[in-house]
């Protein structure tokens, strides 16, 4: 099928970008977007045009490399996928599709749809960790986890670091990835007596990075993990309990 | 369709004449392994008990350069850091998480031996000895298995949410190769889980200002001063920018090899470039050829397909694997009835059925499929059927089982796994070959150390499953934290290398003589279409099934490739900026060498051993003949002199005995 792209284009941070457009006419239902593109660079190179950059890796939706925006929306059309596992299929023949950058004001462009998620690790950094040395760990069984907790757990540690929630946000808020990262530790036992340290210094670097949360929801409707809406209650539930018991309990 | 890869050997043409194995290779002296001169399973205490000491005020005195941020490199970089040396840490990603570990599904083993199935380490150590047809090290494989205890405790301790049984203890599967149930998992994610748990590990010594971390940077070369590693030459892959880092010591984590087949289950961004550019600089590379075909990876149904999409082998725990007893069979498989259907592998090997290994698996699929049993538009795939295990357990349980695995298929294929069998193939998975270390983790440099996948160790012709997120922790934060600082401790007192010795700045020209080259090329081909048909190759001449005739075709269909490569490569874009297609063609100049290092071991080793199938040696049944007097040794091989007239790899032997698991025929029956 025949598909017209319009794809933005810049060569880095310092200049400005705009869109260009490209035709790919074989085009097939089972393609994945990222396909999609490597079928354009393709044709790009062989035209002696430089191919568009963009970022993927594993290609089976749990690095968090991709992450494009498609005709406004982060990953593309279908809710909860990521961009490696949106299929061409969504489209129909003839469609025209705005490709973007992920856009967010704490994601500066790298190049055409490469943007820099750093501010992400920024977050992990500041909190997003358990103190535990090599060596020093206690046998894994002594601490008892019921099933359904560490079910829970994972739930929330799904979460591929995509970045895609803070790009559908209004506002630019990580709440939806803070907050999985937040509720994911405070389940396990074992990383307790953190908890408290954790969330206040995790929600302090969200908020130098990110913009607020006015619970517009637009994130869990992209987030390829599926991570819940009742994530972001954990950013202030955790800071709240954090303030309540003192920072280091 | 033009590439499909998954059909080898048929098209090989009849009269290509046979290298003989002597005209591509020489032999070298033989290797020391270093092994402690004790029983294997003493080894490992025996050599921490002998190695050298740095006190703790001393170790802030060393420098060590870590390459990568999967598993094994984040656990060295963060352990080596909490001890107290300065960790210099490299990534090509922009964040240590979305490292290749990531993607695994299926588990992670350790011989805790809780449970009364009457697991143990010692059973641990045979079957991988065993899974890896004894080409493997057995005294590496009783420390796997030894320090397998604690990883489990250290990443549960880290955060990582190990399924639990309902009582709270942790829960286990099992899987291919083994008869008890040591597979510790995080449902389909535990690659994932132990990833991040590790990355954030390494974000908290970044935090502590132990370790710094440098992401989008790609190692191009090893600096090598003395007979030592001391240091790396890096390219920022935003600015361009061309440096040396020096060091003390280097530790390589930078992954497996098997993207040089293109249509691989492994990351795109996976490669070869910081293991080949290391052997270039005298690093000998192990069993090159040991490449493993995952038995239940994605078909290919279309041409720009870019990967084969892994479905984790713990799939085979609950579903059963069959083929139409017909050819050209192309009924829906609904419509097949019960006795029309072949369940090969429980026919074939009763005791393990859909149990056995990888390479026994992958090769009974490729015999079906290329007698013409296979089933799908392409006729490609054998079916994997989860009705009699819905029939058994029920919906619920078969989906809290699987879920996110049957979800990944269905998003990649449309077929719903509960209303209709997966298809499934072999695809190019995990490279048990690397660069070659002793039991130190130490190289043929000294200095270069490996960790995980880009090493060779453990595994041997056939890696069993959940053995390698094992192999990748236990590297990381159990043997290099003891290793490494064993070598420095004597070098206390030397700085790192001076950035202007001339070691460093001729490494630093090369990396960038070369880059001006691929910029310059006035070619027409980007480098992708040379990595497309480097696989096709590969798949073709060096795959799931070998042959003498097809691996001479592969070197020479590979020297010509690589001839067009460096004569019609064309790289637009500049190298001072994020410049991807130059990425690509640096990792696939070095996948244009390794390849023919590949085929050469493979028509050198003239016997089938694991994953390594040579047509000329199967026992009647069409099992894998071994032949134990002249192979029973590792090739770590030598690339030819940049001077040498004859352009012959040079093999060196590491001869390997086995005494806790006597050398004995693999066998699944
Ligand atoms: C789909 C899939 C499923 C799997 N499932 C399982 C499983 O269930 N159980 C199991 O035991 N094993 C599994 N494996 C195998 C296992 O995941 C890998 O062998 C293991 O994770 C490798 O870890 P590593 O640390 O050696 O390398 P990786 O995780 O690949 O890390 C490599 C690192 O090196 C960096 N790097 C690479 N080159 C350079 C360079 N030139 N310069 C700078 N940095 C560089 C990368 O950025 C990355 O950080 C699976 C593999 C695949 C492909
Ligand atoms: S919460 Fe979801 S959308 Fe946000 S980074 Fe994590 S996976 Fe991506
Ligand atoms: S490429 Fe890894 S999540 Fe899409």
């Amino acid at each position: 099928m025949k598909l017209t792209l319009d794809v933005w284009r810049q060569p880095d941070a310092a200049s400005p970008g705009a869109f260009e457009s490209y035709v790919v006419t074989d085009a097939t239902a089972e393609m994945t977007l990222l396909e999609l593109l490597d079928r354009l660079n393709d044709q790009l190179v062989e035209e002696g045009r430089e191919p568009v950059a963009f970022e993927s890796d594993c290609r089976e939706g749990i690095c968090g490399c991709c992450g494009v925006n498609v005709d406004g929306r982060p990953h593309g059309p279908e809710a909860n996928t990521p961009s490696c596992e949106q299929h061409v299929r969504s489209f129909a023949d003839g469609d025209h599709i705005v490709l973007e950058p992920l856009r967010s004001a704490a994601f500066p462009v790298v190049k055409d749809l490469v943007v820099d998620r750093s501010a992400l690790d920024r977050v992990i950094q500041a909190g997003g960790h358990v103190a535990v040395d090599a060596g020093t760990a206690p046998d894994a069984d002594t601490t008892r986890i019921d099933h359904e907790t560490a079910e829970m757990a994972l739930d929330f540690a799904a979460c591929i670091g995509c970045g895609a929630c803070v790009a559908a946000c209004p506002n630019g808020s990580a709440s939806l990835f803070t907050g999985a990262k937040l509720t994911h530790l405070a389940a396990l036992p074992q990383t307790r007596q953190e908890r408290g340290r954790r969330a206040v210094a995790m929600v302090d670097q969200m908020e130098h990075d990110f913009g607020p949360c006015s619970t517009y929801g637009e994130c869990a409707l992209v987030c390829p993990a599926g991570i819940p809406l009742t994530a972001i209650a954990a950013v202030g539930k955790e800071r709240m309990r954090a303030f309540l018991r003192g920072r280091a309990s | 369709m033009t590439d499909d890869t998954t059909r080898p050997d048929t098209t090989q043409r009849e009269t290509t004449p046979v290298l003989e194995p002597e005209a591509v290779r020489t032999v070298g002296s033989p290797l020391d392994g270093k092994v402690p001169d004790v029983p294997a399973e003493q080894a490992w205490d025996d050599r921490r008990l002998h190695y050298d000491l740095v006190a703790p005020a001393n170790r802030r005195k060393f420098t060590v350069i870590v390459v990568g941020t999967g598993l094994a490199g984040a656990g060295a970089a963060a352990a080596l850091g909490e001890l107290g040396y300065q960790v210099e840490c490299f990534t090509i990603h922009d964040a240590p998480r979305r490292a290749h570990s990531v993607a695994a599904q299926g588990g992670i083993n350790a011989a805790r031996a809780r449970k009364v199935d009457n697991d143990s380490v010692h059973r641990f150590v045979k079957d991988t000895v065993k899974g890896g047809d004894f080409r493997g090290r057995e005294a590496d494989a009783y420390r796997l298995g030894q320090e397998s205890v604690r990883v489990i405790d250290h990443m549960n301790a880290i955060g990582a949410p190990f399924a639990r049984e309902y009582g709270g203890e942790l829960a286990t599967r099992s899987f291919g190769g083994v008869q008890v149930s040591r597979t510790y998992y995080t449902r389909g994610q535990t690659g994932q889980q132990l990833q991040v748990a590790g990355a954030n590990a390494l974000l908290r010594q970044v935090a502590r200002g132990t370790v710094t971390l440098h992401t989008r940077q790609e190692m191009l070369d090893l600096v090598v001063a003395d007979g030592r590693a001391q240091g790396i030459v890096v390219r920022d892959l935003v600015t361009g920018e061309v440096r040396a880092v020096t060091a003390h010591a280097v530790v390589l984590a930078t992954g497996g090899y098997g993207n040089i087949y293109c249509k691989s289950t492994l990351a795109k961004n996976s490669n070869a470039t910081a293991a080949w550019r290391a052997h270039k600089r005298g690093a000998h590379f192990a069993n090159p050829s040991f490449i493993q075909f995952h038995p239940t990876a994605l078909p290919l149904m279309s041409e720009w397909q870019s990967k084969t999409i892994l479905m984790s082998e713990s799939l085979r725990n609950d579903g059963r694997i069959w083929v139409p007893v017909r050819a050209d069979d192309d009924r829906a498989p609904a419509d097949i009835p019960e006795d029309e259907r072949d369940y090969y592998l429980e026919r074939r090997y009763p005791t393990y059925g859909n149990l056995t290994p990888r390479d026994v698996a992958s090769r009974a699929a490729r015999e079906r499929i290329d007698a013409g049993f296979g089933v799908g538009p392409l006729k490609n795939a054998v079916y994997l059927d989860f009705a009699d295990a819905i029939a058994r357990l029920g919906r619920a349980t078969v989906m809290s089982r699987y879920s996110n695995l049957f979800h990944m298929y269905e998003q990649a294929t449309g077929d719903d796994p509960l209303r209709t069998p997966m298809r499934i193939a072999p695809g190019a998975h995990f490279a048990m070959g690397g660069l070659w270390s002793d039991y130190d983790l130490m190289t043929s440099v000294p200095g270069l150390f490996v960790g995980g996948e880009v090493g060779w160790g453990y595994h041997g012709a056939n890696r069993l499953g959940a053995n390698s997120l094992l192999s990748a922790c236990v590297d990381g934060w159990f043997t290099l934290p003891y290793a490494v600082p064993g070598y420095l401790a004597p070098l206390l007192g030397t700085p790192p290398l001076a950035l202007d010795d001339d070691a460093v700045l001729d490494a630093v020209e090369a990396v960038e003589a070369r880059t001006q080259r691929l910029l310059k090329n006035e070619g027409t081909q980007g480098p992708d279409r040379f990595h497309r048909r480097l696989g096709e190759i590969l798949y073709r001449c060096a795959g799931v099934s070998r042959t003498p005739e097809g691996l001479s075709q592969g070197i020479t269909e590979i020297r010509a490739l690589r001839e067009e490569f460096w004569r019609d490569v064309r790289v637009l874009g500049e190298g001072t900026a994020l410049n991807q297609e130059l990425e690509r063609a640096g990792r696939v100049a070095d996948y244009l060498e390794m390849a023919e290092l590949l085929c050469v071991d493979g028509l050198d080793r003239d016997e089938s051993c694991g994953a390594h199938f040579r047509a000329d040696h199967q026992t009647p049944d069409g099992e894998a003949l071994r032949d134990d007097a002249a192979w029973c040794r590792v090739s770590a091989w030598e690339s030819p002199a940049p001077d040498a007239t004859d352009g012959r790899f040079v093999r060196h032997d590491e001869p390997l005995t086995f005494q806790a698991v006597p050398l004995q025929t693999r066998n699944y029956a």
